[in-house]
């Protein structure tokens, strides 16, 4: 039997590859923009969305990999290649650090817990404001922009160095939640203390799998840093840790592609709703109301649903 | 009947505030045996059971599993090393497939090559092979409590603890049930909290009736039938 929801994803990789001969220079960067910012997403789906942990402090991950790959490209001069590694080291172990302390609480008191522990990072960004220059970020020059020898601060580098990374956090996530360690992670979402009782220790699952949205978040981060040349302390806000979660939750929380399309559906929303008016935080929200109301597990959640078995054959 | 000792409990207590749930009991499974555990509402039973699966950990005594101390064990620590629990109330993931529900049970123990196979082994086991694909929240309570038992069975348990497993199943499938737990021993070794007399007296080799958080009486069916003070606490006799 062929292997259909790898022919699914595949097929969204094609046409991502397609675009990029196709889409006119603003939504080419923008799309590129959309990909870096769905590995986040991805890496925060992994917790909420299939292992069920909600997470208000993600930022702090995305952030780890954010200063992780600037700071070194900057202050001490590592190389584009050393520093992308050095942020995704970063955001691994934040989230590992954080999951050692966080996870010894669930539900609410983890929503606080690690809204603290971003929060507090967010406020050293600004305290260390010598080194990370605070709220008007660090600019990354155009020459230490590279990798390997490319040069992502060039728009075609750039949109397929996205979707190179975008394509293997995809992948590693789908093979990921079809592995019998996917499974795991689901049971511990909808009913940790039967998981338990089938013998897997919650914390080392919950853990496992916080460290690895960890390393998604600190990929996207060191990625977002060097293709876009600039890291900010309004990366590490409370914004930056709710919106993962609204891209997730409309594009469907628990599912592999979900994550991608609601990152893609919220940049595009914002940006037709500026054209119109300056309130676009009330577009977005009407449209939160909205998903919450008529499609709860969000666009390919509703549409998964709709297939049935065919469904959960498509789209895991 | 089997001598060996497979679990041994002494001088086990749990308290609950003023609620003396547990309260001194000494307790010998052998080894191959249904043994089922009885008694009035509130007894303790399913405390009893917590005590030993881990999920309620112990206040004073000890609790022995082939010979090893497993009294501060975490309780998924103990199903690794041979105790299943089935829960009271069925507690299915209502959200996966049938066959993940089973998959579960079986990729714990490390059988990677062999899942899909021992899975579907597990499912034919209870009569559930041809619902694998099956959203398991969608199956009817008969059919839910018999994957809550091929859940606890995929976990090649050496003592598997049921919870009131018949509650809820039709005649018919009380049968069925009956059969399969038969079916188990000597191999393995099944304790089981049991409301229906009729299940209790037909399969078990020995029962023990708790009250008040305390042993009343332990032998087997017929034994158990003919004492007094069981007849006065339980079943309803005038002794």
């Amino acid at each position: 039997m062929t292997d259909r929801a790898l022919l699914s994803h595949l097929g969204l990789l094609a046409v991502l590859f397609a675009a990029h001969w196709l889409l006119p220079a603003y939504h080419h960067d923008a799309v590129a923009k959309v990909l870096v910012l769905s590995v986040y997403a991805m890496g925060y789906n992994i917790a909420f969305g299939y292992t069920g942990m909600l997470s208000l402090g993600h930022a702090l991950f995305f952030a780890a990999g954010l200063y992780g790959a600037a700071m070194p490209l900057t202050l001490w001069g590592w190389t584009g290649g050393t520093a992308l590694a050095a942020g995704l080291v970063a955001g691994t172990a934040m989230a590992a650090a954080v999951g050692l302390l966080a996870l010894r609480t669930r539900g609410v008191s983890f929503m606080i817990v690690t809204l603290m522990f971003a929060q507090a990072f967010y406020l050293t960004i600004l305290y260390l404001g010598r080194w990370t220059r605070g709220d008007e970020g660090i600019v990354i020059a155009q020459p230490l922009r590279q990798v390997a020898g490319f040069d992502l601060s060039n728009g075609a580098t750039r949109y397929l160095a996205a979707l190179l990374l975008f394509a293997l956090a995809l992948l590693l996530c789908l093979r990921l939640v079809r592995a019998p360690f996917g499974r795991v992670m689901v049971a511990m979402r909808e009913n940790e203390e039967r998981a338990r009782m089938l013998g897997y220790n919650p914390f080392t699952v919950k853990l496992a799998a916080l460290t690895l949205s960890g390393l998604y978040s600190g990929a996207a981060g060191a990625a977002y840093a060097l293709m876009f040349g600039y890291a900010g302390a309004s990366l590490a806000g409370v914004q930056y840790s709710i919106l993962p979660m609204l891209w997730v939750l409309l594009g469907g929380a628990g599912t592999v592609a979900g994550p991608f399309l609601g990152c893609l559906l919220m940049f595009y929303l914002i940006d037709y709703a500026s054209a119109l008016t300056s309130a676009t935080l009330l577009v977005v929200g009407v449209a939160l109301v909205a998903l919450v109301l008529f499609a709860p597990k969000g666009a390919l959640g509703a549409l998964r649903e709709r297939l049935g078995k065919e469904g959960r054959i498509w789209l895991p | 009947m089997a001598s060996l000792t497979l679990l041994e409990a002494r001088g086990l207590v749990r308290h609950f505030g003023g609620l003396k749930a547990v309260d001194g009991v000494d307790f010998d499974l052998a080894e191959g045996e249904i043994h089922a555990l009885i008694g009035p509402n509130g007894a303790g039973k399913t405390t009893f059971v917590s005590l030993l699966s881990g999920r309620t950990p112990v206040q004073s005594g000890t609790i022995r599993f082939e010979g090893r101390d497993i009294t501060r064990l975490p309780a998924h620590v103990r199903v690794r090393q041979g105790i299943a629990y089935t829960f009271q109330i069925t507690q299915v993931f209502a959200n996966l497939t049938v066959f993940d529900n089973v998959a579960l049970a079986v990729q714990g123990r490390g059988a990677s090559k062999r899942l899909a196979r021992e899975t579907r082994a597990a499912l034919d086991r209870v009569g559930l092979g041809d619902r694998a694909d099956d959203v398991a929240g969608t199956l009817s309570y008969g059919h839910q409590r018999l994957l809550e038992i091929a859940m606890g069975l995929a976990l090649n348990p050496r003592l598997l603890i049921l919870d009131e497993p018949t509650q809820g199943l039709a005649i018919g499938e009380i049968e069925a049930f009956k059969r399969l737990i038969e079916g188990l021993v000597p191999e393995r070794t099944v304790l089981l909290i049991e409301h229906n007399m009729d299940v209790v007296m037909d399969l078990a080799h020995r029962i023990t009736v708790l009250n008040f958080g305390q042993v009343l009486a332990t032998g087997t069916p017929e034994a158990i039938r003919a004492n007094a003070a069981v007849q006065a606490a339980y079943l309803g006799g005038q002794a």
